[in-house]
């Protein structure tokens, strides 16, 4: 029998949805038994938030001063203390995850499989490699603690619905100082959550600048899209870097996807593997963004998106 | 302060990788092969620390075949102090090179080891953090900015949010991201200038590391194709294709 914990990621007292995707990859996994930590200052409301997540069988709860800033270093002493009583250890693969579930497998001796995207069996994944361009099939010993991370893109979210008990732990630790909390400085303001919206509208070098990449912000507003980037455009400075999306960015999967002046280099195009269908907006005919586009249009951006955003307006 | 920067050899961004046909691995023989992006990132930052004064020695590190030397030529020719091969012919998981990187923490003493985020071969993102669990030390991943100041780094990170920024006491380690630096080109002179720089080879199995290399790979597959789409020729027909598929 399979015993997983999965490590919520969470910001400002909400659980964040890539929690409820590890769920959904975790019951994957036969015959699981599901659990959900929350490590927080005042875990609550985190935790009754997953106690509906179907699937989960138990919320675990670690109230602790230190953890007011998800710190891997505070962070992994407590998941650790718990680790022995299961066979899975398992986070997103968000920038949270990723910081901290190298920091738990390392401890616990164990190799770490990165990215999971589908499940084969409860020691036997599938994840990518250089940058999506080979999938590979990788096991993990038997009878060995699994870690793991899991490509958000690649599962639905389990659903609500569920009402699991929640317990409190005590865990005997004292949290290192070695590593302070200074400041987050918030991008993304009241637009669709990149990761997590159903259109998201991305720009590219082409919009030329910071002041022109307004016009990816107004037709995402128009359709109530998340907005993306491609590394040029972050890199040139035009959108913030919370926006790039790719193989080192965001790796997203909304059901429509706009690309707009953006090449489609393989960089960029395995953090939208996953989507829907895919819109690429390009005055090059041959961008390869057309080799994985659904629909494709060739032309100037600059009059296409405001002809699109008039006859849709 | 020295600094320890690793340097892996992979194969270079530029090239469109293929899996073999019969799904035993993926055909690298003859490709163009380079140092990390990210670890040029991390030498480059790791220079500057030096030019800066806060810095007195970068020492960068590649783990792998002979080969690897390559890119400890290119990391001399950037400006590296000096060398450490570490060698083996088998490629190595993160957990091995993490307990690699100990070892050499606990030979060289640096202030500060700084490595990529994640190598564009395997996308593991995992060395530095296990490493920084190991040497039970600080970590700051995916780092777009590094300030020392004494016994103290403040580092910024790209995070999912936004931008957060961690004060951690060194010694430490730092993982880079691709906004940190803008990594400087070698010219002729320095690769001329780096040939009398100190190289060291050691053998991986001289080290006395217990292996971390768990995982096993039982199959390579090239990913899912997405259907060839169509091309529409304005945007009324974009909408039409939109509305066809219940998007619009
Ligand atoms: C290690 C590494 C990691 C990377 N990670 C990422 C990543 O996570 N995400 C990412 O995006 N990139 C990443 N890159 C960079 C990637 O290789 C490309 O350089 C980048 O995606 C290019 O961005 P772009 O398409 O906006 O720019 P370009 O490639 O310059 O493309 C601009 C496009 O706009 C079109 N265009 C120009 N003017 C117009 C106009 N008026 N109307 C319509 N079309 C126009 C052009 O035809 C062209 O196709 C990474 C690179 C490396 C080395
Ligand atoms: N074999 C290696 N030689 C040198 N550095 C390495 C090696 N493996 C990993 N690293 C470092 O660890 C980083 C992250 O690698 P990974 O965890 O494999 O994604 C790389 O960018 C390197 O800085």
């Amino acid at each position: 029998m399979s015993k997983i914990l999965i490590i919520a990621e969470h910001l400002n007292g909400k659980l964040n949805p890539a929690t409820a995707k590890c769920v959904s990859c975790a019951s994957k996994i036969a015959g699981a038994e599901i659990h959900v930590l929350v490590l927080a200052t005042d875990p609550a409301a985190i935790a009754a938030e997953a106690a509906q997540i179907a699937g989960v069988a138990k919320v675990l709860t670690h109230a602790h001063a230190a953890n007011g800033n998800a710190l891997a270093a505070v962070y992994a002493p407590q998941v650790l203390a718990l680790a022995s009583g299961y066979s899975h250890v398992l986070g997103p693969s968000t920038t949270f995850g990723k910081d901290l579930m190298p920091r738990i497998a390392a401890k616990l001796g164990v190799s770490q499989v990165s990215d999971v995207m589908a499940v084969e069996d409860s020691h036997t994944f599938k994840r990518p490699i250089y940058a999506g361009n080979a999938i590979v099939t990788v096991k993990a010993p038997a009878g060995q603690l699994v870690v793991a991370t899991v490509r958000t893109a690649s599962f639905p979210a389990a659903p609500g619905g569920g009402s699991a008990p929640v317990e409190s732990v005590s865990i005997d630790f004292a949290a290192p100082t070695h590593t302070r909390f200074v400041g987050l400085e918030q991008g993304g303001g009241d637009r669709p959550d990149l990761q997590t919206a159903r259109v998201v509208v991305s720009g590219g070098r082409a919009l030329g600048s910071a002041d022109a990449f307004k016009l990816i912000y107004d037709f995402a507003d128009q359709l109530k899209a998340g907005v993306g980037a491609s590394r040029a455009a972050v890199d040139a400075g035009y959108a913030p870097n919370d926006m790039q999306v790719g193989q080192t960015g965001k790796i997203i999967a909304p059901e429509l996807y706009i690309a707009v002046g953006i090449s489609g280099a393989i960089q960029h195009l395995t953090g939208i593997k996953d989507a829907g269908t895919i819109v690429a907006i390009n005055k090059d005919a041959e961008a390869p963004i057309f080799e994985v586009a659904d629909i494709g249009l060739v032309g100037d951006l600059f009059k296409v998106v405001p002809e699109l955003m008039q006859a849709l307006g | 302060m020295k600094i320890l920067v690793g340097l892996k050899r992979v194969v270079d961004y530029t090239v469109r990788v293929q899996v073999k046909p019969d799904g035993s691995g993926v055909a690298i023989d003859g490709v163009k092969m380079s140092v990390n992006p990210f670890d040029e990132i991390a030498l480059e930052e790791a220079l500057r620390l030096r030019e800066a004064g806060k810095a007195t020695e970068v020492v960068v590190v590649s783990i792998g075949p002979q080969l690897a030397m390559q890119q400890i030529d290119s990391g001399l020719a950037m400006g590296a102090n000096r060398g450490i091969l570490v060698k083996t012919e088998q490629p190595i998981q993160p957990l091995t090179a993490a307990r690699v990187f100990q070892k050499l923490v606990e030979k060289e003493q640096p202030g500060l080891v700084l490595l990529g985020k994640q190598a564009i071969d395997d996308d593991a993102n995992q060395t530095a953090q296990m490493l920084a669990a190991l040497l039970d030390r600080p970590q700051a991943t995916f780092a777009s900015k590094v300030e020392v100041d004494g016994n103290v780094a403040r580092v910024t990170r790209e995070v999912d949010v936004g931008l957060e920024t961690l004060e951690v006491d060194l010694p430490a380690v730092v993982s880079v991201d691709l906004r940190l630096n803008t990594p400087r080109f070698i010219k002729l002179p320095d690769i001329m200038k780096a040939k009398s720089k100190p190289r060291e080879t050691l053998e991986l199995a001289s080290l006395g590391v217990e292996s971390g290399d768990h995982l096993v790979t039982t199959h390579y597959a090239p990913p899912p194709k997405r259907q060839k789409g169509v091309v529409v020729k304005d945007v009324p027909e974009l909408i039409g294709a939109l509305k066809a598929k219940g998007l619009l």
